[in-house]
């Protein structure tokens, strides 16, 4: 079984909509967002949810006012600033550390659970998906794209699935390294502008430290074509292959609007590209 | 006065509004806390004259006082530290520097060393003091960066913040301050999915905020839909333009290119002060 992360380093370039049109077109896989933040790929795939997961990021800390002698070891030792003055928790800033728990001397502080948001199993007209939904102001959004990767991968194991897509973050910190360890390719959509190349570099730096093999696409290549001979430049001297250059096309986002993807949406040129990319990729994945 | 642009959905236009936004006023601080991706400065140009390295600290064991009890790694709540019967490993990379190992152990065998994990420049350009942080590559964690950007915050002037893409806690620890918040979102369901979530943030926060609709006219209009039934105010559109693309994917911010999106910026400003000191 393989897998494949779609990221990008810079948001918005296209990561969604092309993961959503590979799913028209890759046979026997399994689908994953990783971006838990700020989950798309729902939209397009309409999910039929079969089974919700509780998920608990890190612990946070509870005050029992009643048994607090009020001698602020808690607030002097937190070092995330998390207990205020008063001794009263900021919850988004607490990370679970536990020190406030251990220190205080009349145990009137606890632990416990913190209910950051949901991991969902579901069908679609594509396959099984994957997907989370972190509740707002939570943090951990790492754990949760790792338990999000962990449940698409039973469920391959389990269908016998061949394939793995993974649409992941924007970035390239803690979520966007629990998206792509142990991946066999990523595929970097980037545009031809002056942002994109710069994230693209160092989202590719990312990939080296982790050794994983980059592909790129350059989406909307057409609207600076100076631009677009730089990133063909710089994925020549890097040895990288380039699948795919696609040209600003308003369908796309029609087909968003319609909740499809660009696929079904249509079968002109721009589609014809999505499929040659596709083909590209199948064969650097070797499936 | 601080304002922070923030979006949910990466590639909206925070950069950009971030930046026009700092360039037609006279005299504003810059920070730039996108410190995996920060792209402020291939539009602001300033001159980085000033640069710092942002350090945490992990632990560091003595070895002839640890006798492998096992009580730091049970205690660590990241897994950054495991006991073996024999030897004892650390994981700088997954410490969040909380202390706790240091005060359950009952050897007192933990010290503490430094690691670097990105950095913070400074620059100038005109009037405006610019600085933005850069997480380095393989790097976790961009929270510690953000609060080492945002030591520089100086009260008495006014702020622009570009935050990251996302609604977790880069965003949470780059707009928590915030006077207001600008939310820039574009016309499409992808859009208004994640200004939802967005909205939820800053609403969590208890921030006052308000919408920017870039690229208005390629999608639908369920955003103004939403922000009308909300009641959130739609401080600006900006239509799709080749032109404004073409600008944008050259580093140039159209404030130079036209008086007329200056006064715009100018008259945003003027609206959100409105709105703060109401």
């Amino acid at each position: 079984m393989k897998q494949i992360t779609i990221i990008s380093g810079k948001g918005g370039t296209g990561k969604t909509s092309i993961t959503a049109a590979f799913a028209s077109l890759a046979e026997n896989t399994v689908f994953a967002d990783c971006d838990v933040d700020a989950a798309d790929l729902h939209l397009i795939f309409k999910p039929e949810i079969k089974k919700t997961i509780h998920f608990h990021g890190l612990k946070i800390a509870t005050i029992d006012k009643d048994k607090c002698i009020d001698c602020k070891k808690c607030n002097e030792l937190c070092k995330f600033d998390a207990i205020r003055e008063n001794i009263e928790i900021i919850n988004e800033s607490c990370e679970g550390c536990g020190v406030c728990a251990y220190v205080c001397p009349v145990k009137a502080i606890d632990m416990v659970d913190r209910d950051s948001g949901f991991a969902y199993i579901s069908e679609t007209r594509f396959g099984p998906l994957s997907h989370a939904a972190l509740k707002t102001a939570e943090e951990a959004s790492g754990k949760l794209v790792t338990l999000v990767r962990d449940n698409a991968k039973d469920i391959a194991e389990e269908n016998e699935k061949d394939l793995i897509i993974i649409d992941g973050p924007p970035g390239i910190g803690c979520p966007v390294i629990a998206s792509i360890t142990g991946v066999d390719l990523v595929l970097i959509v980037t545009e031809p502008t002056i942002s994109a190349i710069h994230d693209l570099e160092r989202v590719h730096s990312v990939a080296n430290h982790f050794k994983i093999t980059p592909v790129v696409c350059i989406n909307k290549y057409d609207i600076n074509l100076d631009n677009s001979e730089k990133i063909e430049n710089y994925c020549r001297e890097n040895n990288i292959l380039i699948v795919g250059k696609l040209p600003y096309d308003n369908s796309v986002t029609k087909a968003m609007v319609d909740e499809k993807n660009i696929i079904e949406y249509s079968n002109g040129s721009f589609s014809k590209e999505i499929v040659n990319m596709w083909e590209k990729v199948k064969e650097r994945l070797i499936i | 006065m601080i304002i922070s642009v923030a979006s949910g959905k990466g590639g909206t236009g925070k950069t950009t509004i971030a930046t026009n936004l700092a360039l037609s006023l006279d005299d504003a601080q810059f920070i730039d806390c996108d410190v995996e991706e920060p792209n402020a400065n291939i539009f602001l140009k300033a001159k980085i004259d000033k640069s710092e390295d942002v350090t945490v600290s992990y632990p560091k064991i003595d070895k002839t006082k640890c006798d492998y009890c096992g009580k730091c790694s049970e205690f660590c709540a990241y897994n950054a530290i495991a006991v073996v019967p024999s030897n004892i490993l650390v994981f700088p990379e997954l410490c969040h520097s909380c202390g706790g190992c240091e005060l359950v152990c009952p050897k007192k065998a933990v010290d503490w060393n430094e690691r670097s994990i990105g950095k913070v420049e400074h620059g100038k350009r005109d009037g405006i003091d610019f600085c933005h942080g850069l997480l380095n590559v393989g790097e976790m964690q961009a929270v510690p960066v953000i609060k080492a950007l945002k030591k520089n915050i100086d009260k008495s002037r006014n702020l622009i913040i570009d935050a990251p893409p996302g609604t977790s806690c880069p965003v949470i620890e780059s707009i928590n301050i915030s006077d207001y918040c600008i939310l820039v979102t574009e016309p499409t369901p992808f859009g208004l999915h994640d200004l939802k979530l967005a909205a939820e943030v800053v609403k969590h926060l208890k921030i006052p905020f308000g919408v920017i609709i870039n690229r208005d006219g390629i999608g639908d209009n369920n955003v103004e839909f939403y922000c009308k039934n909300e009641n959130i105010p739609i401080l600006m559109k900006i239509p799709q333009s080749d032109l404004i693309a073409s600008l944008y994917s050259k580093g140039i911010p159209y404030v130079e290119e036209s008086i007329d999106f200056q006064k715009k910026f100018i008259e945003l400003f003027e609206k959100i002060n409105g709105l703060v000191n109401k």
